[in-house]
């Protein structure tokens, strides 16, 4: 592929990611437009920000390369990413709206009346956001290093640069229009290229070099531990995402955040049609790319493989904007929100800390991608997600949906569902790779219970604890909201 | 996929909690070793140590968390072997040993409670529980009183109630005493915040209302139409404002009140007032104090606009920053002298920028004082006016 493509695509969405994130508000508007400047936004367009923050590297590029590596089984990617919305649409979504509190560490706060719970979840969150940008660089090193050439730590940097110039400079003031934009991109940048390549295929008649087989690693498929663990860790994994819950915010209320929940199904399950497709596709017509290690950059060297010249190269170009538009806006979607929760509780929320804060949220995840290397995209992110779904969920949905949890039990969870999921992770590390048993490779099955159960018996044994605020607090929660007074 | 970056990440996390375990240990250490005085010294610290932290959970009234809490430090100041803490009708916390015995407290506490003289009842124990091998506990039940009524009491303990635990134990019931007093001091002080706040409460201001009636008769005969819409903005607007419930609303509707307010202003104006709107969509649900922005405007149209020769502009912005949304309202009139400003601000001075003064009153009180209007100013420089409220209140209802 030629350098200057992808060297030129990246430029090109990094500086609409940054003029968007300046100057994408400054349209003035006059006061015929006052109306429209004080309606709220409106679901779908919040929806298509959710989107944008959500679909990761993982998404874009690890989902292809797993159905290239490993056939169907990596289907269940897609499916759990997906259905981790409908159990945030079911549980998650009105009630956290109607709370009233901006992050997580805010919700626990007021919900359980104490500061050390406050710190113990904001020292989660910053983890959680931490381990997930991980992945984001180790997709940016990758999509640099195949489409320019250029040594791997130049994609990380470049992104960590990008993200904290915007951020801490003032920008993402308004962060929502920027993520809206950025699922249409990643969402053309996919399908455009997929839909041209099956058209250039059907017209020369190709034929495919490999069938299409289920299971093409030949070792057996995995088994149904696998299976419900890694499915326990994406659907109650998304519950816990910072980045993610923060965009409910910006619905007016509890019923408007449960119809833009709906919407983001509905656009992630359109989205995912497509990484499904070049898996299959790659695997049909340039399987070589599963033996010689690259499966994570199949989506972006497909379309140079299959069409070349320069209809190929224009497409190569498309994808990797897509590409870069994924690792920015889920970097900085989570830098914000991480910023967010680091200056309160470190900086005493100054504008100043904020800005502090930010670099920091960016650089400490830049340091572990520059020392670590990765070809599993979608896994790493599985794992994170993991990790989500033994802290941060047994507390927000316990929160949430029982009225006996203490702060006692909160951390106790907390504190169990980390060192489980942590522990499995380090002791996998230490066995090295392929060496370790699958409960340890996959730890949610039981360290999600382990969580849940550690929450509820703990709280039990400390009944006395209940804060004497819990009736205000679950009315609030689970009550609707009083029709806005109707004024014209 | 084992091989992760992220094994690699929790396994740094590891480390780096082991490392802060064992400083915090050896610090832990390192201080029990510190000369810390002599022995007398040590006492009254470890005296007043326990007496401030079981105050502080007592700060909130007598409720069973704070009492549980209070019990515990207040059993090793008393050094009895169980103490509890009853209100006029249950034992709110026990702590200590023999919690067997907290059914029958209650009945013992009844003559307390009732004569609010200290009582001593050897061998509180039932006859059966000894019997079990416990201790033959004897009790000193002490009253709380506030005022002249008695609202608790404080039972200490012991195998023996000799005269200094029975000394020690009304000495203690006096101190909660106290501390509820306190108590019901910091709920009067934040009543009278309260209070303070509403009546601080903005109303809309005597001239706009003549203003804007004189502005709307004035097209009652040249232009029936745009005479009857604005009696309708007014209509709406005065409803607005004058509104009973509720001390917050949210930012989307304090803009749809300014709107209103701008159009029966450029009623009067005309094209003179030119305003433009940067408003991110974010910020919109985030609550503010009722009527905390119109004033602003209010205040830039009149100090800044009308006084000002030919067309004035005025920006209005809100911005999404961090844990914080910031809304800033600049206009480009005569400006404000900042001695005069500072002084108004004070209180010092009466008249003109009421409505300022007021928005910054109520900021401070309700979100503290770093939270008051931030304003940058000079004559002949127009003014830029910024308020930043945390976006989180989950105790305010909009």
């Amino acid at each position: 592929m030629n350098p200057a493509v992808g060297l030129f695509a990246f430029l090109a969405v990094s500086l609409a990611t940054a003029v968007i994130g300046f100057y994408g508000l400054r349209i003035s508007r006059t006061t015929g437009d006052f109306y429209v400047a004080s309606r709220t936004v409106p679901p779908w367009w919040n929806a298509s920000a959710i989107g944008g923050e959500y679909l990761s590297a993982a998404s874009f590029l690890g989902v292809a390369g797993l159905i290239l590596l490993s056939g169907t089984d990596a289907l269940w990617f897609p499916v759990g990413y997906t259905a981790g919305y409908l159990m945030l649409l079911l549980f998650v979504a009105a009630p956290l709206r109607r709370s009233g509190a901006y992050t997580i560490p805010d919700f626990t706060e007021a919900r359980l009346d104490s500061k050390l719970v406050r710190r113990v979840t904001s020292l989660m969150v910053v983890a959680v956001g931490w381990l997930y940008i991980v992945p984001q660089l180790h997709g940016a090193a990758l999509a640099i290093r195949i489409t320019t050439g250029l040594p791997s730590w130049v994609g990380s940097t470049a992104v960590v640069v990008v993200v904290c110039l915007t951020v801490a400079a003032g920008g993402m003031r308004s962060i929502t229009f920027v993520q809206a934009f950025q699922y249409w991109l990643k969402l053309t940048a996919l399908a455009v290229p997929v839909v041209f390549v099956l058209l250039v295929l059907a017209s020369n008649g190709t034929q495919p070099q490999a069938p299409l087989p289920v299971n093409p690693t030949g070792q057996g498929a995995a088994g149904a531990y696998q299976h419900i663990s890694l499915l326990v860790a994406l659907l109650f994994g998304t519950l816990g995402l910072p980045h993610v819950l923060v965009r409910f915010y910006t619905n007016p209320d509890g019923q408007s955040a449960r119809r833009t929940t709906l919407i983001v199904l509905g656009l992630l399950s359109v989205f995912y049609l497509f990484p499904t497709l070049s898996g299959a596709l790659g695997r049909m017509f340039a399987p070589e790319l599963a033996q010689s290690g690259q499966a994570d950059a199949l989506v972006l060297l497909l379309p140079g493989k299959l069409v070349g010249g320069l209809a190929g190269d224009l497409l190569s170009a498309l994808v990797v904007a897509g590409a870069f538009a994924a690792f920015l806006s889920t970097t900085c979607g989570l830098v914000v929100s991480l910023s967010g929760v680091i200056s309160q509780d470190l900086f005493g929320g100054s504008v100043r800390g904020f800005r502090l804060a930010a670099v920091l949220a960016a650089v400490v995840p830049l340091g572990f991608a520059l020392m670590t290397d990765t070809l599993a995209l979608a896994g790493s992110v599985g794992l994170v997600f993991a990790f989500t779904a033994s802290t941060i969920c047994p507390l927000l949905l316990l929160g949430i949906w029982w009225r006996g949890l203490t702060d006692a039990g909160a951390i106790a969870g907390m504190l169990t569902g980390a060192f489980l999921c942590g522990g499995a992770m380090v002791a996998g590390t230490l066995m090295g790779p392929g060496n370790a048993p699958v409960w340890l490779a996959q730890p949610a099955a039981w360290s999600v219970p382990a969580a849940f159960a550690a929450t509820v018996t703990v709280s039990m044994m400390t009944k006395n604890r209940v804060p004497a605020s819990v009736n205000r607090v679950m009315s609030r929660l689970h009550v609707p909201e009083r029709p806005v007074a109707t004024e014209r | 996929m084992p091989d992760s970056p992220l094994f690699t990440a929790a396994a740094i996390a590891v480390i780096v909690l082991a490392i802060a375990v064992v400083v915090g240990v050896g610090l832990k250490v390192i201080r029990s070793f510190r000369d810390l005085g002599t022995d007398a010294e040590r006492a009254t610290y470890n005296t007043l140590h326990a007496a401030s932290r079981a105050g502080q959970h007592l700060r909130g009234g007598l409720h069973p968390a704070g009492a549980a809490k209070a019990s515990k430090q207040l059993r090793v100041l008393l050094g009895c072997d169980a103490l509890a803490i009853t209100d006029t009708d249950s034992v709110l916390a026990w702590d200590g040993a023999a919690e067997e015995l907290r059914p029958t407290l209650m009945r013992l506490a009844a003559e307390v409670l009732d004569t609010g003289r200290t009582v001593v009842v050897p061998r509180a124990g039932h006859p059966a529980t000894s019997d079990h091998g416990h201790h033959d506990f004897s009790a000193v039940i002490a009253p709380i009183r506030a005022g002249s009524s008695v609202v608790g009491s404080v039972a200490a303990l012991a195998p023996a109630a000799g005269a200094g635990l029975v000394r020690a134990t009304s000495e203690v019931a006096d101190w909660i005493a106290a501390q509820l007093e306190l108590a019901e001091l910091e709920s009067s002080r934040t009543l009278l915040m309260e209070a303070e706040v509403r009546a601080l409460r903005a109303q809309i201001s005597p001239h706009f209302i003549y203003n804007s009636l004189n502005a709307i008769a004035s097209f009652i005969n040249t232009d029936p139409a745009r005479a009857r819409e604005l009696v309708v903005e007014f209509a709406d607007f005065t409803r607005y404002s004058f509104r009973r419930h509720g001390d917050f609303t949210t930012v989307a509707e304090e803009l749809r009140c300014i709107d209103r307010y701008l159009l029966l202003e450029k009623a009067r104006f005309g094209e003179r007032v030119q305003v433009s709107l940067r408003i991110a969509p974010e910020v919109l649900s985030t609550v503010i104090p009722f009527l905390s922005l119109q004033p602003l405007v209010e205040n830039a149209v009149r100090h800044g606009l009308e006084a000002k020769e030919g067309p004035g502009h005025i920006t209005i912005c809100a911005n999404d920053s961090g844990a914080f949304a910031e809304v800033t309202i600049e206009d480009d009139g005569v400006g404000m002298d900042p001695e005069h400003l500072r002084s108004v601000l004070a209180g010092h001075t009466d008249g003109d920028h009421v409505g300022l003064r007021n928005v910054d009153a109520r900021l401070r009180q309700v979100y503290g004082d770093e939270h008051g209007l931030v304003i940058d100013t000079a004559p002949g420089e127009g003014t830029l006016i910024t308020m930043r409220v945390p976006k989180s209140q989950p105790d305010h209802d909009a």
